[in-house]
């Protein structure tokens, strides 16, 4: 069974629905990118999966035993987080916090988990650095790290290179890259079509028109060839 | 000066107030950095309001153990102002406004209407402003008082991560399976509750200060969300326990002293933050 079956999903705001009849799967290992103009409702099929929000219609099946505390989520920033004095280790550490259920207190192996991510990550050196003062490539880092705490299996990532550079965005990319390759199935909002094509294996196209598939067969189709040359055009002026 | 506070200490209404002050000031400044953080300063406020309101009705039913009813009130005005946070068909700073200044004018009206005190203004300058109230605590209050900080440190001790996770990022909390709303429920009852301790020491139009000033001192200061919390509950205390001094010794008002004190302290902070942030750059 698949590990997530969506199913004539309706998705919108106080009764308005900007996306009708979704329908895909996500298989173990997957790397699924979904693309869509803005404010084609990609966000909020995100918090729709990740059960933020109920959905106008349809219905989202979670299979493979997949739980809760499985997840990982790496969300677009927030104003709170702008200002906050929190330092790197306490904030990948409280990926954990799913983990300890009623229990006040990190335990060792938790530690050790962030730890680890840290290190995978390469952020070990900016571990006592507060992340405030820290460079947007290096924000996100410590984002993925501390989602990488939160999962086992799955990883949501909604738009993880906005606003980052060239360079860090490749470093990026080539992180969740091997995070898939490890055996994580990764969930991710991008705008980057290029890159979607590079490094995803499906792709959910949502908007005006909508199309779910492979990559091979989304770069036949009338979405994805449509997609594409808005892309360029709009690269190339 | 030393003589004049031995003297002073040797009363044990001295010793209350010292003992209630330093434990109310570290109960406030715990939740501070959370309040601050989540954009929930004004909910202190916003709650303080209603508590006035409740010790409006309190002394109008002639009840006088009144803490216990003003709690009750005060957490149930908690809880309903984080749920219409949530739900954002009125915004959550336009609620709490409303609450707050329904609740004033409320209390005020009532305790108008049905006065018998014959010095009202007196009776509504006190509630407000906390003039003499925690110069008068009974022994009893005394140790109530003591049992609710225990029990508010305590939930913060053992609730730190939690608190700190939910505060981070509600949504990724939720996401990943923590029950981030049972904690905000748990954090807003928890504020009333310090919110109606420290009507005792500064009176319900100043409570804000005291839950916002230490955090925001400590934030001009520190990088991390321990040592923000670890300084801003001492620095806390220590201006408490000055603006107390100071207040018996000089016999000016304690809970506006203690808050100037806090001003006070938020200025130094500010000043070093600046410093340490130019001599960094």
């Amino acid at each position: 069974m698949a590990l997530i079956t969506v199913r004539d999903l309706s998705l919108g705001y106080e009764g308005k629905a900007i996306v009708e009849n979704l329908n895909f799967t996500v298989n173990a290992g997957d790397y699924l990118c979904v693309v869509g103009e803005n404010g084609s409702g990609k966000s909020t099929l995100m918090k729709t999966l990740l059960t933020l929000r109920a959905p106008l219609a349809g219905k989202i099946e979670i299979g493979d035993g997949l739980k809760k505390n499985e997840i990982g989520y790496l969300p677009q920033q927030t104003v709170v987080q702008r200002d906050f004095p929190a330092s790197v280790k306490e904030i990948v550490l409280s990926g954990c916090q799913a983990r300890c259920g009623l229990r006040p207190f990190y335990n060792k192996e938790e530690k050790a988990l962030a730890l680890e991510n840290m290190e995978r990550m390469g952020i070990t050196n900016l571990a006592d650095r507060c992340y405030r003062e820290l460079s947007g490539g290096q924000q996100q880092r410590v984002l993925l790290a501390r989602a990488l705490c939160a999962t086992r299996k799955v990883l949501l990532l909604d738009e993880p290179v906005s606003g980052l550079d060239p360079k860090v965005t490749l470093e990026m990319y080539n992180l969740i890259a091997a995070i898939n390759k490890e055996g994580i199935t990764v969930i991710m909002i991008s705008h980057d079509l290029g890159a979607a094509v590079r490094y995803a294996d499906h792709i959910l196209h949502i908007g005006n028109s909508v199309f779910f598939g492979s990559k091979e067969e989304y770069l036949k189709s009338e979405a994805g060839k449509l997609f594409l040359l808005q892309q360029q055009g709009g690269e190339t002026k | 000066m030393i003589d004049k506070l031995a003297l002073y200490l040797q009363y044990p209404f001295v010793r209350y107030a010292l003992i209630v002050g330093v434990l109310i000031a570290l109960c406030s400044s715990l939740f501070g950095v959370t309040l601050v953080l989540k954009r929930f300063s004004f909910i202190g406020d916003g709650l303080s309001h209603v508590a006035f309101g409740g010790i409006a009705i309190a002394s109008v039913l002639k009840i006088t153990n009144d803490m216990w009813l003003v709690l009750l009130f005060t957490v149930i005005a908690a809880v309903l102002l984080l749920k219409t946070g949530q739900n954002a068909k009125i915004k959550g700073d336009a609620a709490i406004a409303m609450i707050s200044v329904g609740a004033l004018a409320f209390g005020y009206l009532l305790m108008n209407i049905f006065s018998t005190s014959s010095n009202l203004s007196g009776d509504v300058c006190s509630t407000l402003f906390g003039s003499t109230s925690i110069l008068t605590l009974t022994k009893g209050e005394v140790i109530l008082c003591v049992v609710l900080s225990l029990v508010v440190v305590t939930v913060f001790i053992l609730f730190y991560n939690k608190i700190f996770a939910v505060t981070f990022d509600e949504d990724f909390s939720k996401a990943t399976g923590v029950r981030a709303e049972a904690y905000n429920l748990l954090i807003a009852v928890i504020i009333a509750v310090i919110i109606v301790l420290a009507m005792n020491l500064v009176g319900s139009l100043l409570i804000s200060a005291l839950v916002i000033f230490p955090a925001l001192s400590a934030m001009r200061i520190f990088r991390n969300f321990k040592s923000v919390t670890i300084f801003s509950a001492v620095l806390s205390v220590i201006c408490a326990l000055t603006g107390l001094l100071i207040s018996i010794l000089a016999g000016t008002p304690v809970g506006s002293t203690i808050v100037a004190t806090d001003v006070a302290a938020f200025l130094v902070c500010w000043i070093a933050g600046a410093l340490r942030g130019g001599l960094a750059k």
